[in-house]
């Protein structure tokens, strides 16, 4: 089987590294990864307590598929309790890192406590070792993983670590691994930081540390999946051509692009900004943004876009460190900086994304809360003084400084580092903030796209399009189309939606593979991995048992059935141009049926019935 | 009929598939420490670049073998270890200008590509993207000649 049944566990407050056997009970339970590590974590920590304190953990967690030959298979989680939502916090990250852990042998880490000084973790095979960071606090992420390398003569090591935004503990910190790939969302990388743990490198060369079931029945199910994401036009064309930002022109082009804080729901900007502007020669280089895709571990789609920006753009003139090429933008971090500001200098943005990856940021966070800002300097209520520069809507000079001062944790950077909204309600608008449960919208207008609000208002991480991804039906019509106008038939479908990511984050493989790959394709993968019963059914039920137990540790944290809601510009101002003119997000027609279908209370709370049939 | 490994670095999508696939198939495992054939990534330039044993006709490997462990297929034309009499020495690692011959502390032999014995090998049945090729070893040069006489102008006049 494919688990390697071992979890490392290290406590940082005592230095104490201790090895377990992995709960093979709650592995049948909750498959690996996201599902798995929120039950240990469930089980393990107070829901109440406060995410930067030291009683709070944080979970590296891979699945039964990574670092596996299955396509995507290189996928890993990071569980913890969030900072910027005080959710619970799932961030998935690509890249080469989790594959190696599981080559060194580990299915998890559980980090404890908080060291005394700032410390890194070197896993190597079975030996990890808590070892002095001094020198690297303070360091970007690019220069930590280049240090450690260097250091440990190891050019193979993989590294996962975070810059200065996780030290300064801005609320959207990320953790970042491979240079360019991040578990970005929710501030993982802040409670890294509040550890006072640096980064943590492994290296694994132990060859029989786990192995599927079937290995023949693996390799042919493997292969044949390979082919499905091969013939597939979007993982098979689009996006290996475009990577994400292929939705640019696509989504603007429905109506459903939330411009400048939301404030319009198309931008005049877009294609300015889009997958297609980046294969563009620059006028100012004759040189294209895009240099070339990448792939993650085992990824046989290669969305990852490498980009090289023009040595002479304002933002990197005299700073040589950004002449090369480093990860470029992809469709949510060009939105957020972008569009959600009124900016469209495509330059600019590839060079905040450089430093998202660089200071280990989160880039829709960072983007969503300088267009509050900004939103706020327009009104008059946020003035010069206050912010040290003038920030109005669509200046590219202030999106830029900014996202530097943020980094930095310098001036009105600081305010920005909390995100939209404690930013909003500092300033007595805490509508302002274009959130849900304390984590901003990306880059889907929900009064466009009816099951997109209700996924956004019911996502237990706060507002998100990847748990769930109704863009699938309502746009690009997979697996079937649906009116994106209509509220009806959302709630079931995206129960079904929430519940397959969860299946899909628990094994170890990357979302995108379901544009192309029905349950079944998933299924055929893990029965072999695995061996023993894994039907479809029983994948299904895993997914909403996840769901239902990370619906359960919010409710135990403090969040109701009030937080599965939007803010008032979403349900009351209508879009004023496009498709979609007139519109609001209908979520008092779709909350109260996607409750009974969950087999949940009318205030949202998983019935006894419910908890007993999922086993929790 | 030889054939030879065509690795086209210019596909490469640094996904791994192809380490994967020689790991699994000599040692049964994912693990790519393991892997005969590396891909190596040139961050700063964008560039992915898959690596592994050219089957030098004249091996140095081969001729610097000590114990005569390295040996040349001679249908295949790849030069595979001999396990059993591989002492670990490493001299071929040190006479290989590749660094393509590589020493396994676990087993205390050396390894390198041995074309997986003649059939289609797995790293070029693995490869997504077509990076990496299992040609006719008389024609490697085959599709860039084919590249650049197609770039050649037979008829001026017509222009």
């Amino acid at each position: 089987m494919t688990w390697t049944q071992k979890i490392l566990r290290v406590n940082l407050t005592t230095g104490e590294i201790r090895t377990e056997p992995l709960n093979m009970a709650w592995a049948h339970q909750f498959l690996g990864q996201r599902g798995l590590a929120t039950k240990y974590l469930v089980e393990e920590i107070d829901p109440t307590l406060d995410p930067l304190s030291p009683a709070n953990k944080l979970i590296i967690a891979t699945g039964p598929l990574t670092g596996t030959a299955a396509a995507t298979g290189g996928r890993w989680s990071v569980i913890t309790k969030g900072p910027l939502t005080g959710a619970i916090a799932c961030s998935n990250s690509g890249g080469f890192f989790g594959a190696e852990l599981k080559f060194a042998g580990w299915d998890m880490v559980i980090l404890e406590g908080r060291a005394e000084k700032p410390v890194y973790l070197l896993i190597e095979n079975e030996v990890a070792t808590l070892l002095d960071a001094s020198h690297l606090w303070g360091r970007t992420v690019w220069e930590t993983e280049e240090t450690l390398k260097h250091h440990h003569q190891d050019p193979q090591m993989r590294v996962a670590s975070i810059g200065r935004a996780g030290e300064n503990q801005v609320l959207f910190a990320a953790i970042v691994n491979d240079l360019h790939r991040a578990a970005g969302r929710s501030g993982v990388g802040a409670v890294m930081g509040s550890k006072n743990l640096k980064a943590i490198a492994v290296r694994g060369t132990v060859t029989d540390a786990y192995r599927p079931a079937d290995p023949e029945g693996f390799a042919k199910a493997v292969a044949d999946a390979k082919a499905v994401l091969a013939a597939n036009g979007v993982t098979g064309q689009g996006l290996p051509t475009y990577g994400t930002q292929v939705l640019m022109n696509v989504i603007n082009e429905v109506g459903a692009l939330p411009t400048r804080n939301h404030r319009d729901i198309q931008f005049e900007g877009a294609n300015a900004i889009s997958g297609e502007a980046m294969h563009e020669k620059r006028p100012t280089d004759g040189k294209a943004n895009l240099v070339t895709n990448a792939a993650c571990f085992g990824c046989t789609i290669a969305c990852g876009r490498i980009s090289k920006l023009d040595p002479g753009h304002f933002t990197v003139k005299d700073k040589p460190q950004y002449h090369g090429c480093s990860g470029g933008v992809e469709y949510e971090a060009a939105w957020a900086l972008g569009a959600a500001n009124g900016v469209s200098d495509l330059e600019a943005l590839t060079y905040v994304n450089f430093l998202c990856n660089e200071q280990g940021m989160d880039p829709i966070t960072l983007g969503a809360t300088i267009g509050a800002a900004m939103e706020l300097y327009d009104l008059g209520i946020l003035t010069k003084e206050e912010a040290g520069l003038e920030l109005p809507t669509g200046s590219v000079e202030a999106m830029v400084k900014l996202s530097e001062l943020c980094a930095a944790g310098e001036g009105f950077g600081r305010i920005i580092g909390l995100g939209s909204r404690r930013l909003c309600a500092k300033y007595g608008r805490p509508d302002l903030s274009m959130s849900v449960k304390g984590q901003e919208f990306p880059a889907y207008d929900g009064r466009g796209l009816q099951g997109m609000a209700l996924e956004y208002a019911t996502s237990n991480r706060g507002a998100c399009h990847v748990r769930g991804y109704m863009v699938s039906p309502e746009v690009l019509g997979i697996p079937m189309k649906m009116d994106p106008c209509t509220t009806e038939g959302k709630a079931p479908m995206l129960k079904t939606f929430q519940d397959l990511t969860a299946v899909v984050d628990s094994a170890g493989i990357c979302l995108f593979t379901t544009f192309a790959w029905g349950g079944p394709d998933i299924q055929s993968m893990i029965q072999p991995a695995l061996g023993g019963d894994w039907s479809l059914d029983r994948l299904m039920e895993l997914g909403e048992r996840v769901w239902n137990l990370e619906r359960r540790f919010n409710l135990a944290a403090g969040l109701t059935g009030k937080d599965d809601t939007l803010p008032p510009r979403l349900l009351n101002e209508p879009a004023k141009a496009g498709p979609m003119k007139g519109r609001v997000a209908e979520l008092g027609k779709m909350l109260p049926e996607y409750y009974e279908v969950r087999g949940w209370t009318a205030e949202g709370v998983p019935t006894a019935a419910t908890v007993q049939r999922l086993g929790l | 009929m030889q054939k030879s490994l065509k690795i086209d670095p210019n596909k490469c999508t640094g996904c791994l598939q192809c380490e994967m696939a020689c790991a699994t198939k000599h040692h049964g495992t994912f693990t790519i420490s393991r892997s005969r054939i590396k891909v190596f990534s040139f961050e700063a330039e964008g560039r992915k670049v898959p690596y592994t044993c050219t089957q030098c006709d004249e091996a140095w490997c081969l001729h610097a073998c000590p114990v005569e462990a390295i040996r040349k297929d001679a249908r295949t034309g790849a030069k595979y270890v001999k396990d059993d009499l591989c002492v670990g020495c490493k001299v071929c690692t040190i006479a290989c200008p590749f660094g393509t011959v590589n020493y396994v502390a676990a087993t205390g032999k050396v390894q390198k590509c041995d074309l997986c014995g003649g059939d289609q090998p797995a790293c070029a049945q693995a490869c997504p993207t077509g990076a990496i090729t299992y040609v006719d070893a008389d024609w490697t040069g085959l599709d860039r000649m084919r590249q650049w006489a197609g770039k050649t102008d037979t008829n001026p006049a017509a222009v």
